[in-house]
């Protein structure tokens, strides 16, 4: 095969996928705003009405809420404990550290199906009821790496003689920590947060066997498309759910020069 | 630590200089307090959940109260190994997490090398945007497009339609389960593939062609050898979810059952968590020794 036709033939795949990836995020906002009660292609006519009555249907918005407070809580938690563990690992070699960073992608390595399970039968053993705090200490399970690679990556990248010019200047720990190394890790850190965010206010599956009778978004939204019902109000939710999740993890990529969004750990 | 700092002269600036200065010199301890709430989160929550989960595979409930009763015994496993119905569900999900590794891997390949190798800065950037998008847009959402898609009078069968072929009934088959995982999984695929692909030096191949190799040759005995840990590693992620996925097989599937709508409903129907676990643990031994074979390919250096 000549040169050319090879390169025409990989342009040619490369725009087959990519409609592939992208037709059937176009065809949900469409349906959004489908004007009929039923779910048929071509859509007949385009109206706001969907819209309205979802967002006046108090169990979506009180499912909104409660996936925007668990999201919030999560994001929180994956912060600190993410944070912490990437300064930890950072600049030092010790024994198992290869182990802890094994140890960290492991929930989002493994099937959710096992992390839902695990923790499930871990509070049913404990005689901890299953509640809003439940899914939270779920989801910060595997929330916690995200925010750990992103600055872990940033810290690496850091040079470490900022700090030392710092320190020499006559800055103490906490000057140093304030006017440099947190200006440093800023966006990174703020990367981290949009994607746990992201990552928290989409999952379903360790938030099915982690929360009682707690409704998330997405379980609303599994529960409504597995009976057949509110199928239109359906449509409207995903739309909202699609842009609440990938707004923050646009604003990551642009923080960290995509690298930072891949969700897999692409490079090192 | 504080009976530490307390035995130190105290200098000027009080007890922060101190800790900053003890940490400056035991640089262990610094490690060790922060690394102490991440690890005690990960042990006490994460890894002994794990453990009770291997263990619980080892205990029973009562039949009456559903209840989990501390009774050794290996029946669980017993049940899972002799009766055909679950080694048909094992067996049919392991060839749905194998199916749609291969498709994935087939679909990516092409379309990383153009980005990694072909495209100029701009479209690269471009293209990592594509596939960041759908790889975060939500989980659900998509597998609801492809029911809007796929069903009766859905997109596909409009489109077929207007090209005078038959409908096809997609909706509601193992096949329409293949498309959507293929779908929900690819951009894991890409991101390593195409990680991978751009690592592989210019030198080499440009190497293979000055000795004569011809583009196929190069892919076949350069490119692709060098690529192959990035599409490992883009494996464990569409393998080990596949493998383990419930939603999908429950909205758009056919009725038919995987390990993970076995385990749903053991917990979420019969409340019988000693099976569930038991059961859950064959993904958990599948994925141990794909990740073994996944380390001797080197895909853990491509992570």
């Amino acid at each position: 095969m000549s040169e050319t036709l090879t390169r025409f033939a990989l342009r040619a795949w490369v725009a087959l996928v990519l409609l592939f990836l992208f037709i059937p995020i176009v065809v949900i906002f469409l349906y959004a705003f489908n004007s009929s009660k039923i779910e048929a292609w071509p859509i007949e006519g385009f109206s706001m009405r969907w819209i309205n009555v979802t967002l006046s249907d108090a169990e979506v918005v009180s499912a909104i809420r409660l996936s925007v407070e668990v999201a919030l809580v999560t994001t929180l938690l994956a912060l600190i404990l993410g944070s912490c563990a990437a300064f930890a690992i950072h600049r030092t070699t010790f024994f198992g550290r290869d182990a802890i960073n094994f140890l960290l992608v492991l929930p989002l390595a493994l099937p959710g199906i096992i992390t839902g399970v695990a923790l499930h039968a871990f509070f049913d053993y404990s005689g901890i009821l299953l509640s809003v705090a439940t899914i939270v200490v779920g989801h910060t399970t595997f929330c916690i790496v995200v925010v750990y690679n992103n600055v872990l990556a940033r810290l690496r990248r850091t040079q470490g003689s900022l700090i030392e010019a710092a320190m020499d200047l006559g800055a103490n720990g906490f000057q140093t920590f304030k006017d440099i190394t947190l200006p440093l890790l800023s966006t990174a850190i703020i990367a981290g947060a949009m994607l746990a965010f992201a990552l928290s206010f989409d999952e379903i599956i360790v938030t099915t066997f982690t929360a009682g009778a707690q409704n998330t978004l997405p379980i609303w939204i599994f529960a409504q498309i597995r009976n057949g019902q509110r199928l239109p109000e359906v449509n409207v939710v995903v739309s909202l759910v699609i842009l609440v999740t990938i707004i923050p993890v646009l604003i990551a990529a642009r923080l960290t020069g995509g690298g930072g969004a891949s969700r897999v750990p692409a490079a090192k | 630590m504080t009976v530490e700092v307390a035995r130190r002269p105290r200098r000027k600036g009080g007890g922060a200089v101190a800790i900053r200065s003890l940490f400056w010199r035991l640089p262990w301890l610094r490690t060790t307090v922060l690394l102490a709430p991440p690890l005690a989160w990960f042990v006490v929550i994460y890894i002994a959940s794990l453990v009770l989960l291997l263990i619980t595979a080892f205990w029973a409930i009562d039949p009456f109260t559903t209840k989990m009763i501390q009774a050794w015994n290996l029946d669980n496993f017993r049940q899972i190994l002799n009766e055909p119905t679950y080694l048909r569900i094992i067996g049919r999900t392991v060839f749905m997490a194998a199916l749609v590794t291969v498709t994935d891997a087939a679909i990516a390949f092409p379309f990383a090398y153009y980005m990694a190798r072909i495209a100029s800065r701009r479209v690269q950037t471009i293209l990592f945007a594509a596939v960041l998008l759908p790889l975060w847009a939500s989980y659900l959402a998509r597998v609801w497009a492809w029911i809007l898609i796929l069903n009766h009078s859905g997109v596909l069968n409009w489109s077929l339609q207007a090209f005078g072929a038959p409908p096809a009934n997609v909706a509601y088959t193992d096949v329409a389960v293949w498309i959507v995982f293929s779908y929900i999984w690819l951009p894991f695929m890409i991101i390593p593939t195409y990680a991978a692909l751009e690592r592989v030096p210019e030198s080499l191949v440009e190497a293979a062609s000055d000795l004569g190799a011809r583009r196929w040759r190069t892919l076949r005995d350069i490119v692709l050898p060098l690529a192959l840990p990035g599409v490992v590693a883009g494996s464990i992620f569409t393998f080990s979810l596949t493998l383990g996925d419930y939603i999908t097989p429950v909205l758009i599937g056919g009725g038919t059952s995987f390990i993970g709508n076995v385990v749903y409903s053991n917990i979420g129907i019969a409340n019988n968590v000693p099976f569930a676990a038991a059961l859950a643990m064959v993904p958990i031994g599948i994925m141990a020794i794909y990740l073994i074979g996944a380390k001797r390919l080197g895909a853990f250096e491509a992570l």
